[in-house]
């Protein structure tokens, strides 16, 4: 019997599928359409410290194998995610990732100490978000932007922390080696990329905001590429995302060294695509005789 | 997945699709649809055009290429559809009329059935606006015994607000609104069906936001359905 339990950090999940954050809004509507309790994880939408009402105009815009999108954060706030949404996923037998987001180092570190009240798993830090002018990204861009938040961060909570890097930072191994310094129980890479699209009648950007995120396949040999470097120069355990979208997809990424996934843009293709995905993964693991995943983990 | 039993094309790049099994869902809702695996990657939100015991039907205009893949299902063909997704119209009654423009009236018509069968609803009008073919007008002409149709021009000319309790309308966006502006003062509620482009299409990912005045709306869950004074300005 294939056993897809997998060990990161402190925490153990019973298979390696996390929903990536802002794909899967706080669970309630996928758990709606089905059984939510199989998924390893879920990684809550970006939260912070306020309520924030998000980008204007055009959010979403589809490329060859992949969406841009332009949300721009929108969430209830901290306060309201505790009250509201958090009660729902606390009565899920699945790990919880809180991921914050913000503007200045304060904003993050109100955010943080807040959630680290409640019952959640682990703090999801979002410094890579292409989406809002006035920070996130800007975070996660250089290695000392990076190191002064994580320490904050870090400082903030007792939770176990990991830092959600971006594709657009100068260099993604040297973060990840910051992130490990300072004291992070891990990383998830990568978030979306920068990107853009034209609306030529218009003769201006899809988007008000100019730039939005990459996600999908079309950035998958990215991810994985930024997390083969990654896990061969840290020792915390990864998370790997980008573009995963098939059982195979989770393979490559565990093959470079990922100890579990996140699943984002594929939920849009198909509610119930992270089922499909384990069933062929159990299938994978029962035909190739492996009993863990451990065994392939990072063999490239 | 689920399989197609025809797919005409019933006007100029428009087609009629009627797909076998048992459906739910209620007038103003739509289905997530796609006929292929992978690529294009997200799914087509299409209105519910008709549901009857054994089958579910859309009607659609060919506009890119979601849709022209669409247009290619043969007989037998396989498609994936999740759904009923969105709020739908609400329940009416009294005096209602339906203003379609265009391809708007493809939820029209599964709405029109509703409440030409509805105890509540003491009278149906449907008025049809279309650039130049009217679409599936004979099966409109069964349910209502007032259907008006204007080609070329301006249907929502047509409609006196002041001879309704409710109108619900769906097409054009400046349609739309210019008929919700001309109801402002009457006795009519108007309800009009947004459309936004979707990923999730179940509330999950906030990238099909309406902007109303009681704040950001996510179209696919809280639509595509709003009152008219909800989202335009009177
Ligand atoms: C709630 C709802 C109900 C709808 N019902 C119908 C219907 O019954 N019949 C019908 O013909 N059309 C309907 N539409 C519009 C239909 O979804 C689009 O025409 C279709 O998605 C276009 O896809 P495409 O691949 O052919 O075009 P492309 O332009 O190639 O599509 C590219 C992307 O943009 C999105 N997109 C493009 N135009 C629209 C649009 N007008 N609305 C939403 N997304 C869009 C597509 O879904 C896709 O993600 C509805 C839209 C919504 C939101
Ligand atoms: C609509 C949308 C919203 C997102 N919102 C967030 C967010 O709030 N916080 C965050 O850290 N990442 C966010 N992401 C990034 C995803 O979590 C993920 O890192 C990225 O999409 C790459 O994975 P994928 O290709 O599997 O989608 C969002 C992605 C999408 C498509
Ligand atoms: S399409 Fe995802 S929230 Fe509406």
């Amino acid at each position: 019997m294939a056993n897809l339990k997998v060990q990161f950090g402190s925490i153990t999940m019973k298979n390696p599928l996390v929903m990536a954050s802002g794909t899967f809004g706080f669970g309630k509507e996928y758990g709606q359409l089905y059984d939510i309790e199989r998924l390893g994880g879920i990684a809550t939408k970006g939260l912070t410290l306020e309520k924030r009402s998000g980008n204007t105009g055009m959010r979403i815009w589809e490329t060859p194998s992949g969406i841009l999108n332009s949300v721009g954060l929108e969430n209830p706030g901290v306060e309201a995610f505790i009250k509201e949404e958090l009660p729902y996923l606390n009565n899920l037998n699945v790990v919880k990732l809180v991921n914050i987001g913000g503007k200045t180092l304060q904003d993050y570190v109100d955010a943080i100490a807040m959630v680290s009240k409640e019952k959640a798993d682990m703090i999801e830090l979002n410094i890579s978000c292409p989406n809002v002018k006035e920070g996130g990204m800007a975070f996660g861009i250089t290695a000392d932007s990076t190191r002064r938040i994580v320490r904050a961060a870090r400082n903030a909570t007792q939770l176990p922390l990991v830092v959600k890097l971006s594709p657009n930072a100068e260099d993604i191994v040297k973060a990840a080696v910051v992130c490990q310094e300072e004291g992070a129980d891990g990383i998830t890479l990568i978030n979306t990329v920068k990107a853009m699209a034209i609306d030529i009648d218009k003769r201006k950007s899809i988007f008000d905001n100019m730039y939005a995120g990459l996600s999908g396949p079309a950035i998958k040999p990215i991810a994985l590429r930024m997390v083969h470097e990654v896990c061969k120069n840290v020792s915390i355990p990864v998370m790997g995302v980008g573009g995963i979208t098939t059982w195979k997809d989770v393979v490559e990424f565990i093959m470079v060294g990922a100890t579990c996934v996140q699943i984002g843009t594929a939920n849009f293709i198909k509610s119930t695509i992270p089922l499909d995905i384990l069933e062929g993964l159990e299938a994978y693991m029962v035909q190739e005789g492996i009993n863990s995943l451990e065994e392939i983990r990072g063999i490239i | 997945m689920a399989k197609i039993i025809s797919n005409r094309e019933i006007a100029p790049d428009t087609y009629l699709m009627a797909v076998q099994g048992k459906y739910s869902g209620k007038m103003g809702q739509f289905y997530m649809l796609r006929s292929w695996r992978f690529y294009p990657l997200l799914s087509r939100p299409i209105s519910i055009h008709d549901i009857n015991d054994d089958s579910i039907s859309f009607l659609y205009r060919v506009a890119g290429e979601g849709t022209v893949l669409l247009s290619q299902l043969k007989t037998g063909d396989e498609l994936h559809l999740e759904g009923p997704f969105g709020n739908g119209f609400p329940e009416l009654k009294g005096k209602v009329a339906i203003v379609g423009g265009g391809i708007g009236a493809a939820p029209l018509y599964y709405a029109a059935k509703a409440l030409g069968s509805s105890s509540e609803v003491e009278n149906l009008d449907i008025y049809l606006g279309f650039r130049e073919e009217p679409l599936r007008l004979e099966a409109f002409e069964a349910l209502a015994n007032k259907v008006r149709v204007q080609l070329g021009g301006n249907v929502t000319e047509l409609v006196n607000p002041n001879s309704y309790d409710y109108i619900i309308t769906c097409g054009p966006e400046a349609m739309m609104e210019a008929l919700y502006k001309k109801s402002v003062g009457s006795s009519a509620k108007v309800y009009v069906s947004i459309e936004r482009h979707m990923a999730c299409g179940i509330g999950a990912c906030l990238v099909c936001t309406c902007e109303t005045k009681s704040g950001n709306k996510k179209v696919c869950k809280d639509g595509p359905v709003f009152l008219g004074e909800e989202v335009y300005h009177g």
